[in-house]
């Protein structure tokens, strides 16, 4: 069982005022708060050990860089990867799958081949596709959604040939919360020969990932929206295509001996690794990661899943309510509208009374052309949330419908 | 009236509400209370570009004075654009392209309608400006 007032204790942030109402966040499918003992260890790191990793023969160096490979070792484990060169950090999800895009794509996508993606993808999973079937005149295939949100593996089915080289699927939507059989989609996948990447933003924080069950080729996530800091993210993928893929940026620490006549490479994971990296991020990663390990993540979702279903059936109870995916398997995101209501106005409103939603096109504008909507408000529950929250959220809702009239 | 005395008349309107709740119901009811667009003036060229509801802004000169009519999908930036008519529509494009716009802080609108938000409120005040600039080169 989750003590959330226990939790909620690590997180100040939550106990801070907007316009003189107390916060009420429910935006954490945008980015999650960080607990304290994320702040601390990192603010210990910049106070007493800052140095840059991976060079230095002194104390403090050697000091990062050890904190620095624990928290890859902590990433390890925590997503169940066979080896910690498997685990590269980046700059976040965006950039994990950008490299992918790019050295995957380089070296394995020819003209004709074909990659998949879902109609349901952020953003971030449809653009660097698209940008690599632009480079290499490759074809970008769709994957629809049904109308609970749920993906048309019959579809899927009919798109997988030995054409595909790879397939991209959210883990969870980040607009509809389904929570996608990627298990299934990646070894559909494989049986063609096409190459799978997860993306788990939306997913690493809300259930237990393990890339040696899924066996995913590649898996992308974010430290944000897991508790940790931002500007730090992991790209996971497996050792032996890691090593076919050229690298992607070119500098220090990815090298391994620098030449004008030739330079060779370092090796795994530090090949994909130019640059100074932000590693007190990714020590404050790495205890995040601590953090929501000592919570359970099996646990912390089991307990949003008792928030979702709680909202849903209480959302369901304003009658001009449209809630935007309902499938079987859906994360503790909601996204919806009220008939009459503008997401805009909605959410200004509610930001007004102290509750913090997201509004717009969610970074997913095909699922709002799907529905025909020009955008949605959503409400994205983490660990630290409660019912109480949820009726608040009601109540502002409710209050909303009064103030415009419907 | 000048575009300065109808900014001080909307700013003590504004005074009488201390509850920032209730500015926006009265934001909400001057949104209401603007007159319909003609639906063949919601074009893509009348269309403000930057919001995260739509907004549309179509100037008309008559005479020396340069009107506007505009319209939005949400109410509150509807009721925004009702404010910003008020202020310019029946100006000189000369007045409107040089115009202060401290009103809007008074109010204490940019406060919960800053800048970075995706209320449209800086691209409609540049679009207006644009097109009294227009006006008045002519």
């Amino acid at each position: 069982m989750v003590d959330v007032e226990k939790i909620r204790a690590d997180f100040p942030i939550l106990e801070e005022s907007v316009y003189g109402k107390p916060l009420v966040y429910l935006d954490n499918g945008a980015t999650s708060q960080r607990p304290l003992p994320v702040i601390d260890r990192m603010t210990e790191y910049y106070l007493k050990y800052n140095s840059n990793v991976h060079r230095g023969v002194h104390y403090l160096s050697n000091k990062c860089t050890d904190a620095n490979e624990a928290a890859r070792r902590e990433v390890q484990r925590f997503v169940h990867a066979a080896s910690e060169k498997e685990i590269v950090f980046t700059r976040g999800t965006t950039e994990a799958i950008n490299l992918v895009a790019y050295t995957f794509g380089e070296a394995f996508v020819e003209e004709g081949d074909e990659v998949i993606v879902t109609e349901m993808e952020h953003h971030a999973n449809i653009v660097p596709w698209q940008m690599l079937c632009e480079r290499k005149k490759a074809l970008l295939k769709v994957v629809p959604f049904d109308e609970k949100g749920e993906l048309r593996l019959d579809v899927y089915e009919k798109l997988l040939n030995e054409r595909v080289k790879l397939v991209g699927v959210a883990y969870v939507s980040n607009v509809l919360g389904t929570v996608n059989p990627v298990r299934e989609m990646i070894a559909r996948a494989h049986a063609v020969g096409a190459k799978v990447l997860i993306d788990a933003a939306q997913a690493i924080a809300h259930l237990p990932v393990d890339v040696q069950d899924l066996d995913c080729d590649f898996l992308a996530f974010s430290g944000h929206k897991i508790y940790g800091p931002t500007g730090v993210g992991v790209l996971y993928g497996k050792e032996s295509l890691l090593q076919q893929m050229p690298p992607w940026q070119g500098g220090g620490e990815m090298i391994s001996e620098v030449r004008f006549e030739k330079t060779t490479y370092n090796e795994l994971p530090f090949k994909f690794e130019a640059g100074t990296p932000d590693f007190i991020g990714i020590v404050g990663l790495g205890e995040a990661l601590k953090y929501i390990g000592q919570i359970g993540v099996a646990e912390a979702g089991e307990y949003e899943q008792e928030l979702l279903h709680y909202a849903m059936e209480q959302m369901k109870q304003i009658p001009r309510l449209r809630i935007f995916g309902e499938a079987r398997h859906k994360a503790s995101v909601i996204s919806f509208q009220i008939d009459g209501i503008h997401h805009f106005d909605l959410g200004t409103l509610l930001d007004q009374m102290g509750i913090a939603v997201r509004t717009g096109q969610l970074c997913a504008e095909p699922v709002m052309q799907h529905y025909g909507v020009t955008g949605m408000v959503r409400a994205s529950l983490a660990v630290y949330n409660t019912k109480a929250e949820i009726d608040k959220l009601c109540e502002g809702l409710r209050k909303v419908e009064k103030m415009l009239n419907v | 009236m000048s575009i300065e005395e109808i900014e001080r008349e909307i700013v003590g309107e504004f005074s009488v509400y201390d509850d920032w709740m209730d500015k926006y119901a009265y934001l909400i009811e001057i949104g209401n209370g603007m007159p319909a667009m003609d639906e063949q003036y919601k074009t893509d060229d009348n269309l403000i570009k930057g919001c995260q509801s739509r907004v549309w802004f179509y100037p008309e000169m008559r005479g020396e004075l340069l009107y506007f009519m505009a319209d939005s999908d949400a109410i509150i930036t509807k009721g925004i654009a009702a404010l910003l008519v008020r202020v310019f529509s029946g100006q000189k494009p000369g007045e409107i392209a040089k115009a202060d716009l401290s009103f809007i802080d008074e109010i204490g609108l940019t406060q919960h309608l800053s800048p970075t938000r995706s209320n449209g409120l800086v691209s409609m005040i540049r679009q207006i400006k644009m097109y009294a600039i227009a006006f008045s080169a002519k």
